[in-house]
């Protein structure tokens, strides 16, 4: 069987649905409905329509020669959705998701955010729709990214401070599935990665596969070749499973995920789940997570919140035991170097996340030299994190910052 | 239902059921506010008319609790409990009462520690099973083989969104009692049990169930009443926690008294 067919609930000895059976009528529900419309011409060609005229599809793709001078002058191409409507690839899945909630007649949307991208983007849908929002947010998070929780208000959004446990995307996640169990008749729960209980990671991937599809078919035509490697950054892996899943079956393609090793993934304060973690149960699925000789979740960090989760989704886990993905580390100080390189380079400044994945493409690079062409998701702007590179780069005037 | 070896969680049930009443199992977390006032609380629990004990081990993500319990067992995770912790507790409750203990845990400390491990280190320290509300029966290979293997029982969740053949399932897989949640929702006392609950205990009854407790949202004797009205026993949580928080081990003591009066006899039992 091609790798692309893996429909779950299991990749591997990953996926499954570890959940309260409460959630299990929902979680059935929500499979019947999305088994059907994947195949439904009507709904495929509504999200079609919506991906033309309002996220902004096809992203383009941006060659970047100047950056390329510090990843040994290898081919390096974007795919840029960091362009997309709400500034990055969540919006894929979340205009995807709300579709079947409206055919599931839901009225009510929650979701869990960690940098806000993925809140701003459920906030977005709901307004398109007319739907009622609630989005949970570590409350560490809602004081590091207080413009999203602006703007998840003043796109109509609750957003709800989580003060419990970590109180970082983690429990954000715990009491969005609390409300779920408690409102299933009214609400989706409009999960934001490839995590979480079947069949959220192969239906978040599927609505994200859009990525790959697209960037397949523009590098051939750029290139007249397939890229040697695609690179993404990898938290929970939705924007690195949007983009190689067009390419699991291309066996000359390499496939590299970057997972944030914050100080670094020797030290404690990391999120490289994948390189220092092991096989465990958290948020519905087994995969690889962060976790001590007990079992407990282990508190991530990076400088990116959009990657500080001690997951990663099923499939990543098992792409990576398997082989046919690699996931590398990146610390916090390679990706804001690879934030201020393609600002000045190329005039683009991209995510803190993004930017893991640029600098992964920077060793890259240097490795395969310059007869290589490599395919890197900027999956997201970095406007919403000028505060945190304001301060990492002392860019804030000191009187303007008093 | 199972009947591999001899429950004595089911036993103790159905002898309370026999003298026209019911169960109450009562919830306490390992190591909250401390390792020993929490085996001590567990003993006031039997001490008071508690039937079964649900010992509950601190996990990281309880997606299951609401904020009482979330907040004890953060408490007790702060603390510095260790899973070892809760082998410790079993056998020190245990070896001060006949009261059965079962322990309430999250899945992934039991696949961390070893299932089979797990399993036979619950056994040596007098535990009686397993209560899991993030594992169903569907992703319960290894559990389903390590209880036969030791006799240990496993109750499993049945809800109001169930489906027959899912409710059959859990009665089927379940040993000791099918844990029958009477909202769709998390743990926490509530004002009013849902009459859902009341669908759900004769549903399973149809599906073959003769041992089915009630859990969710029960704090006071009279809820207690009102669920032995029509399920085997009646799982209090929350309101255990909430009297050790605020006032010890005599508290507990107090309200586990006063929640063991729902089980007996009385002019309002329906």
């Amino acid at each position: 069987m091609a790798l692309r067919d893996e429909l779950g609930p299991y990749f591997g000895e990953y996926g499954g649905r570890y959940v309260p059976e409460s959630l299990i009528a929902a979680l059935d529900e929500l499979d019947s409905a999305y088994q059907l419309a994947r195949t439904d011409t009507a709904f495929q060609s509504e999200l079609a329509q919506l991906h033309a005229t309002y996220t902004g599809r096809p992203s383009i793709i941006t060659e970047v020669p100047r950056f390329a001078q510090h990843a040994g002058n290898a081919r390096v191409i974007l795919k840029r959705e960091d362009l997309n409507h709400t500034g990055s690839h969540k919006i894929n899945n979340v205009l995807g998701q709300a579709l079947l909630a409206k055919r599931l007649g839901k009225r009510r949307l929650i979701a869990e955010t960690g940098a806000g991208q993925h809140g701003v983007a459920t906030a977005t849908a709901a307004a398109l729709f007319g739907m009622e929002c609630v989005v949970y947010m570590g409350e560490v998070d809602t004081e590091r990214q207080a413009l999203n929780v602006a703007r998840m208000r003043l796109l109509g959004a609750t957003v709800i401070p989580v003060t419990t446990g970590s109180r970082t995307l983690k429990d954000a996640i715990n009491d969005a599935l609390r409300d779920w169990v408690a409102n299933v008749d009214s609400t989706h729960y409009l999960l934001g990665t490839v995590a979480g209980p079947h069949p959220f990671p192969v239906m978040v991937r599927d609505f994200h596969k859009i990525i790959g599809e697209e960037a397949r078919a523009q590098v051939l035509e750029l290139t007249g070749r397939l890229p040697d490697a695609v690179t993404a950054c990898v938290g929970g892996g939705s924007n690195a499973m949007g983009i190689f899943h067009a390419f699991l079956d291309d066996p000359d393609v390499a496939l590299y995920g970057y997972e944030a090793a914050g100080e670094g993934h020797l030290t404690e304060r990391h999120a490289a789940t994948i390189t220092r973690g092991r096989p465990g149960v958290l948020h519905g699925a087994r995969s690889y997570m962060l976790q001590d000789d007990d079992g407990q979740t282990i508190e991530s960090h990076s400088i990116s919140a959009g990657l500080d989760y001690p997951g990663v989704g099923p499939e990543h886990a098992w792409l990576n035991d398997i082989g046919r993905a690699s996931y590398l580390p990146i610390t916090d100080d390679e990706a804001m170097e690879a934030l201020r390189l393609l600002s000045r380079t190329e005039g683009i400044i991209p995510a803190i996340e993004s930017a893991h994945a640029l600098a992964g493409t920077m060793k890259l690079g240097r490795e395969l030299g310059p007869d290589a062409t490599i395919l890197v998701n900027l999956s997201g702007r970095g406007d919403k994190d000028m505060e945190t590179a304001g301060t990492y780069f002392e860019l804030f005037d000191k009187k303007a910052s008093e | 239902m199972s009947t591999v070896g001899t429950s004595t969680v089911e036993t103790v049930i159905a002898e309370r059921k026999a003298a026209g009443s019911g169960a109450l199992v009562g919830y306490l977390p390992v190591g909250f506010p401390d390792f020993q006032t929490s085996v001590d609380a567990a003993v006031a629990l039997a001490e008071n008319g508690v039937d079964v004990i649900e010992l509950g081990l601190p996990y990281s993500d309880p997606v299951m609790d609401g904020t009482v319990i979330q907040k004890a067992t953060q408490a007790a995770l702060a603390g510095g409990f260790k899973l070892a912790h809760g082998f410790d507790a079993v056998a020190a409750i245990t070896a001060r009462t006949d009261v059965p203990v079962l322990v309430m845990t999250y899945w992934n400390p039991v696949l961390q520690y070893g299932v089979d491990r797990f399993s036979d280190d619950l056994v040596a320290a007098g535990g009686a099973g397993l209560i899991t509300p993030d594992l169903v029966a569907d992703e319960a290979g290894l559990w389903l083989a390590a209880s036969e293997r030791t006799g240990l029982d496993r109750v499993f969740l049945a809800a109001p969104s169930s489906t027959d053949a899912r409710l059959a399932q859990a009665v089927e897989m379940s040993r000791g009692f099918v844990y029958a949640v009477s909202t769709m929702g998390i743990t926490g006392a509530r004002s009013d049990v849902d009459t859902a609950a009341r669908t759900l205990v004769a549903r399973l009854r149809a599906a073959g169930a003769t041992s089915t407790c009630v859990g969710l949202g029960i704090s006071t004797a009279d809820q207690v009443r009102e669920v032995l009205g029509y399920a085997d026993g009646a799982i209090v949580g929350s309101a255990l926690v909430t009297a050790l928080a605020d006032g010890g081990v005599e508290a507990v003591a107090r309200t586990a008294a006063a929640l063991a009066a729902g089980t007996r006899l009385t002019s309002s039992s329906t």
